[in-house]
């Protein structure tokens, strides 16, 4: 079975932000499935991937968690890929498969805790474990995506932003910087791809992996704030209407820090955010409620309706 | 090396008016300051080493070592160099006082995400990647005493 046929029927962890703040990642992402042809089946009674709260108490806690939803998908569900559109869910889910392949003593503590709780234990290898931009790449591939494109993204100029968990760090991520075709992670492309494929036009943006200080929104808001204000006027400066978006940690960071980087810092910074997965379905004749736009705190319509896609 | 605190000033002064390139080697140098606060403050000496050239680079390999959660800001690092090289080697490009205007952006999240990453040291992870440091003994029987 090729890669493009493994991937078109796959198990989908949507994650505890999908539900909340992540909502219109979460609505899009299953529009744009659905437009496209490809089958999404919900990880039956999901628990969350022990984000980054539970890895600083308890890392093997945190690799057992993810593994949960690895063996449900894989032991109860037959499946044998994970698709999960978080960056922090992919991320973990990435690691404890890692963990468990390199790490006795967490796949002891899994093996533990797994029957405790009455279920399979999780075998690393069972499942794959993809994000939201591998899936929609390697089944539609950017010539599919052009195919199907039926509002074009032209006259869009977009800064591509993936944040600092979708690609760090390098040892888990075995299949990327593996040649051509695959994903960089130093400079990641595979969004710039999808996107250049339903017409927008990318600009160069160096701050493409940089920290969006998601981690210190609670704890010093203030750097948070400065940081993204960085990655907002980076991005203006490039020449970007839009900040294109692949985690709703770092989306809802960049919408709630553009609002408080004017009221505490006096800087306001015009420029759109929104969800790859919004621009795309989009692209392909969704209306934007439909991909969620209005569930979007940085209101973009008037530009959307602007650019004819609204 | 200046005062950690004094550097996001001094990076914000940084004018493409009257000489851009002496602007870039300033900004490059303030970003060597910033990760020299790093490695100073985990107890090392500051390396005077390049890395494909550069000195900052090096500094960042340093950086990272045993703490891979700094690689955060590899890309941030390899930037300023890519910045620092068109302003010097087309200083009178068109675009030069954007892409001046554009290394002060990536130096000063540098100098954020370092002093961001230094205060957080004491309270848990800054990167949702790192090594926990709440684990640490030393962390924790810091706490103990502190109880």
């Amino acid at each position: 079975m090729t890669t493009k046929e493994k991937y078109k029927k796959v198990a989908y962890y949507p994650g505890c932000a999908l539900e909340g703040t992540g909502h219109a990642y979460n609505r899009s992402t299953k529009a744009v499935g659905k437009a496209l042809g490809l089958d999404l089946v919900e990880v039956k009674n999901w628990n969350c991937c022990g984000a980054m709260e539970v890895k600083n108490v308890d890392p093997k806690l945190q690799t057992y968690l993810s593994s949960r939803v690895m063996s449900v998908a894989a032991n109860e569900m037959d499946m044998d890929v994970v698709m999960a559109p978080c960056n922090g869910c992919y991320h973990n889910l990435k690691k404890a498969e890692y963990d468990l392949k390199h790490d006795k003593e967490s796949a002891a503590v899994v093996d533990k805790l797994s029957q405790k709780a009455g279920h399979k234990t999780y075998e690393s290898g069972q499942v794959e474990t993809i994000h939201a931009l591998d899936w929609i790449k390697e089944t539609i591939g950017e010539d599919g995506l052009r195919d199907r494109v039926r509002n074009s993204l032209k006259g869009i100029r977009v800064a591509n932003y993936y944040g600092c968990m979708y690609t760090r760090p390098r040892h888990i991520f075995p299949e990327k910087d593996a040649g051509p075709g695959s994903e960089s992670t130093s400079k990641p492309h595979f969004m710039d791809d999808l996107l250049a494929a339903a017409g927008a036009e990318n600009v160069e943006f160096p701050l493409k992996t940089a920290c969006c200080g998601g981690a210190h929104t609670l704890s010093d808001s203030d750097t948070s704030t400065k940081l993204v204000l960085n990655i907002l006027k980076a991005a203006k400066l490039a020449g970007a209407d839009v900040i294109a978006t692949e985690c709703p940690t770092c989306h809802t960071g960049l919408e709630m820090h553009q609002i408080r980087a004017e009221k505490r810092l006096g800087e306001k910074v015009d420029i759109k955010i929104l969800y790859f997965t919004q621009l795309l379905g989009m692209a392909l004749g969704l209306k934007p409620r439909k991909v969620g736009v209005h569930e979007n705190i940085s209101d973009s319509r008037r530009f959307l309706k602007e650019k004819g896609l609204a | 090396m200046r005062p950690l605190a004094d550097l996001e000033a001094a990076i914000e002064a940084v004018s493409a008016v009257p000489d851009a390139q002496a602007g870039a080697s300033e900004l490059l140098k303030l970003s060597e300051e910033s990760l020299e606060h790093w490695i100073t403050a985990r107890g090392d000496r500051p390396t005077d080493e390049e890395r494909e050239g550069f000195r900052l680079l090096a500094l960042h390999r340093q950086g990272a070592k045993g703490e891979p959660s700094f690689n955060a800001c590899r890309e941030t690092c390899r930037e300023i160099v890519y910045h620092y090289n068109l302003i010097s080697l087309q200083p009178m490009h068109a675009e030069t006082t954007d892409r001046l205007a554009m290394m002060k952006m990536i130096s000063s999240h540098l100098y954020l995400f370092i002093s961001g990453k230094m205060q957080v040291a004491e309270l848990g992870e800054f990167c949702c990647s790192s090594k926990p440091i709440r684990l640490a003994p030393e962390y924790q029987a810091q706490k103990r005493k502190e109880a």
